[in-house]
């Protein structure tokens, strides 16, 4: 008989490396990754420049349009990373087969995060080695900040990948457009190129309730007055950890959900 | 509690709605042996298969592979079992021999380059091991997924229509490469079909399926001599049309 061990490791690396393939595999998914961004850096560079121009807010801090671009695109590319991957899974109808083995949907959703952050990774490289090139950028200046605000944005975006991934698991392809449009909703309310106090008062709280505006304020904050808002800093911290926990409860709901109603083996039907 | 029986399954019942799919089944799946789920479309032998895989929650009764509640999806049950069906496919963009180090890694084989060498052996894999799956044709396909299926050398092996449009030769290798496997392994298999000549040939005993129910079960010679007929083709219809009458009246 073979020798077969129980570990959940070994079942999270075997998605990941499920995902290595596809890309290594398949060129244009790669160009994909890093199409969008690049686009999106080169545009705001150029919109920048000409601001720099004419507003003295931006003059003095003239990164804070590119720094905003870039970390925006790591919540939208981080969400894509998770609900794409797992769309993946429903365009091949493999979800059937996977679960037929001991991979719980836990570990699904981790290697889907570990997927997410390698996509974002890959994605977002060239968009910032532009910014330094084209326009004298660099992002890497903001030092351990950027660090903090990278990993906040990652894990709200897992949040979010997550939360659709159940939406798609419960109403199936159906359910797909959330995918690339959920995390729109969140931009005007998110607080990316202009400050909360901007927004009406009732969307100044709802504001206070996603992780997405305390980062972009504690960006503000370091790049106009020069310190790290631990404030904000801890509310993102915490909202993230709540809106985590409340998306992987989403998640094993709606996987029970499917396996009530014997979706799994029509997934992708 | 964990038990060397492969399945048991106590008045399994499964309703969507107010369709019954699974209706109070009693059976099991005895160490080495191979059973088969005979019936027509809709009989309940997909679902059944998925309640013993816990990929679908019962909505009575429990379903218990060697002796583990199949519901409660445990890892060590799971990956002692492995299925295959035409209906489900693997990843058609990566090659055949990433899908098995995928799945190696998802059952936790842990020499998986030399499991993945001997199937291509076995199996005769090799010619097309590094095309894409979906550049496969169905044979081509059918015998990647077995490879799959066998890939931790599973104790019980769950065939839903394992032959289900192919060609007769191709069909026919792949029943007596499951006849070798299991009488090498003393692998139980569950084999679901509506291909009463490979049911005959394959299984050791037989459940017939009709409306979510086991209408009658036994080995297909004593099924045949109990209804006076001559293969399990004329007994299932004759089953069949028993029921029918019956629903009539």
């Amino acid at each position: 008989m073979i020798e077969r061990r129980y570990d959940a490791w070994g079942r999270i690396v075997g998605i990941i490396l499920r995902h290595y393939y596809l890309y290594r595999g398949s060129i244009p998914r790669i160009i994909e990754l890093a199409y969008w961004p690049v686009m999106q850096i080169m545009l705001w560079g150029f919109i920048t420049q000409y601001f720099q121009q004419h507003s003295s807010l931006i003059a003095q801090a003239g990164g804070l349009l590119l720094a905003g671009v870039l970390l925006w695109d790591v919540l939208f590319r981080g969400q894509l990373g998770v609900s794409v991957s797992f769309l993946e899974e429903l365009w091949s109808r493999n979800l059937g087969q996977m679960f037929v083995s001991p991979l719980r949907p836990q570990e699904l959703a981790a290697s889907l995060m570990a997927v997410s952050l390698l996509r974002t990774i890959i994605g977002l490289s060239p968009a910032t080695l532009i910014a330094w090139l084209l326009y004298q950028f660099d992002i890497t200046s903001m030092g351990l900040s950027l660090v903090a605000f990278f990993g906040l944005l990652m894990a709200f975006s897992w949040a979010i990948g997550i939360a659709v991934c159940a939406m798609l698991l419960r109403f199936g392809l159906g359910a797909e457009s959330l995918a690339w449009v959920s995390v729109f909703a969140l931009a005007p309310v998110s607080a990316v190129y202009y400050p909360v106090e901007i927004l009406p008062t009732w969307l100044e709280y709802v504001a206070l309730f996603l992780p997405s505006a305390h980062v972009f304020e504690g960006m503000r904050s370091v790049l106009l007055d020069g310190y790290f808002a631990w404030d904000h800093f801890l509310w993102a911290a915490g909202l993230n950890l709540a809106m985590m926990v409340l998306a992987m409860v989403l998640f094993v709901r709606a996987f029970n959900s499917a396996r009530v109603g014997g979706r799994l083996l029509q997934s992708g039907e | 509690m964990v038990s060397d029986v492969p399945v048991e399954a106590e008045d399994l019942t499964k309703r969507f709605g107010d369709v019954i799919a699974v209706e109070g089944i009693n059976f099991s799946v005895k160490k080495g042996s191979v059973v088969g789920l005979l019936g027509g479309n809709g009989a309940g032998k997909t679902t059944t298969m998925s309640l013993l895989m816990g990929l679908v929650i019962p909505s009575a009764g429990e379903a218990r592979i060697f002796g583990e509640d199949a519901s409660k999806r445990s890892a060590s049950a799971l990956a002692r079992i492995n299925f295959s069906s035409p209906y489900v496919e693997m990843p058609g963009r990566l090659t055949v021999e990433e899908n098995l180090q995928v799945y190696a890694r998802l059952f936790g084989v842990v020499h998986a380059q030399e499991r993945i060498a001997k199937l291509a052996r076995d199996l005769d894999l090799e010619s097309f091991l590094h095309r894409m799956t979906r550049t496969l044709s169905a044979g081509q396909k059918s015998r990647s997924a077995l490879a799959k299926s066998l890939i931790n050398e599973p104790e019980l092996l769950l065939l839903d229509e394992p032959t289900a449009s192919l060609d007769p030769d191709t069909a026919d290798w792949i029943r007596t490469y499951l006849q070798d496997y299991q009488k090498n392994t003393g692998a139980a298999i569950l084999l679901a079909s509506h291909n009463m000549p490979e049911v005959e040939r394959l299984c050791d005993e037989v459940l017939m399926m009709r409306g979510g129910m086991i209408v009658d079960h036994g080995a297909p010679s004593e099924l045949i001599t109990r209804h006076g007929r001559q293969n399990l083709e004329e007994v299932f219809l004759d089953i069949a049309r028993k029921q029918s009458e019956v629903a009539s009246k």
